[in-house]
């Protein structure tokens, strides 16, 4: 009844190095899941290479083509050769979002961790990318064009501050998206159970109520779990952009 | 009318195709933003997570800076303030809609179209 029990992580396989837990857990399970049933998509979807797709075909070319579209309009022409680390990004995240919607399974992109780490992998990316194409220029960045040098003590603090904080929005917004959506589900299930036990024949009338709100929830919890996915896609695409014009 | 007219040449379709894929391209090109989802949920999570997210890094910061300088509280306490300011400027550039990048830089160059040339 513990709406919060479903983000417990339980180790499948005892592993221990050195000292260090390093158990191979549900969560790493179902990420290995999410890539493998990716891997599988784009691998048989596109085996047949048919000039009118089928529906499997059709699905890894519609995912491919909305971020490709995706990369072009947000990050612009140079950012091509990008495209690869935002498909992952995207697909990663998305399959994660919608592998968890499966009932009995592991929402892993509601542990920070999770979400922290995709995020730092995306600051590490972008700040070495642009240090890459703008050398120590890129410090420039940090402070705003035509500001006083008399405010640079406050200014420059205030803009590193608002850079270091772009992978920590970054990893909470969709961590704290999925964490409360799926706790949510979980509560509202819960309303009915206990009506059911604590009303007898008029709790499984009552309890109908909770469980119409947990159908409209679980249409909304695919729509977030696409709509973050998107958001830490386009997101990432804005911050290439950035890191190639430096502005 | 009897005779339909010749089907087009490969390079006429080549032409063709060139042209749209280059309308195509300048109509989506760099400088066309696509704004974010704002629903009124969307804004109200978006700007609570960027005030959040500012609070963590600069309370965070100042903490990280106290125990490596020996400074408490005083780390703390400016880190506290830069944090907030971070935040609240976040905000206002979320809103006004001059996306996530640091500096005003964009703003004034699309305002002004570039009024001293290159300037970085």
């Amino acid at each position: 009844m513990d709406p919060l029990h479903q983000f417990q992580i339980n180790p499948i396989l005892q592993i221990v190095i050195a000292g260090y837990d390093v158990s191979f857990t549900n969560s790493a399970f179902f990420m290995a899941a999410a890539v493998a049933l990716i891997y599988a998509l784009l691998v048989f979807g596109m085996s047949g290479r048919a000039l009118v797709p089928g529906r499997l075909q059709s699905l890894a070319e519609i995912f491919y083509e909305f971020v490709a579209n995706m990369v072009r309009d947000n990050a612009g022409h140079d950012a091509r050769p990008y495209f690869p680390f935002v498909f992952a990004i995207f697909m990663f995240v998305l399959f994660g979002n919608l592998v968890g919607m499966i009932p009995f399974t592991f929402t892993f992109t509601s542990h920070i961790i999770v979400t922290f780490t995709l995020a730092a992998t995306v600051f590490v990316f972008v700040t070495v990318l642009a240090l890459m194409k703008h050398g120590l220029h890129f410090f420039s960045f940090f402070m705003p064009h035509g500001a006083p040098v008399m405010l640079a003590p406050i200014l420059i603090p205030i803009e590193v501050i608002s850079y270091l904080m772009r992978p920590v929005s970054l990893s909470i917004r969709l961590f704290a998206n999925m964490m409360a959506g799926h706790t949510m589900l979980k509560v509202f299930a819960g309303f009915t159970v206990m009506m059911i036990s604590g009303l007898g024949a008029v709790g499984f009338l009552a309890g109908l109520v909770p469980l119409a709100i947990n159908i409209a929830l679980t249409g909304f919890e695919f729509l977030v779990a696409f709509l973050q996915a998107y958001v830490f896609s386009i997101l990432t695409c804005l911050y290439i952009r950035d890191a190639l014009e430096l502005h | 009318m009897s005779d339909e007219k010749p089907p087009p040449s490969l390079a006429e379709l080549d032409a063709r195709l060139k042209k749209a894929r280059e309308g195509k391209e300048s109509q989506s090109g760099p400088g066309k933003y696509h704004r974010l989802p704002q629903s009124p949920l969307g804004i109200a999570l978006r700007i609570g997570t960027e005030l959040v997210a500012a609070m963590i890094v600069g309370v965070g910061g100042g903490l990280l800076l106290d125990r490596w300088l020996g400074t408490a509280p005083w780390g703390l306490i400016v880190m506290f303030f830069l944090g907030a300011a971070a935040g609240i400027l976040n905000v206002y550039r979320a809103i006004t809609g001059l996306g996530l990048a640091p500096g005003y830089r964009r703003a004034r160059e699309e305002d002004n179209e570039r009024p001293n040339g290159d300037a970085h």
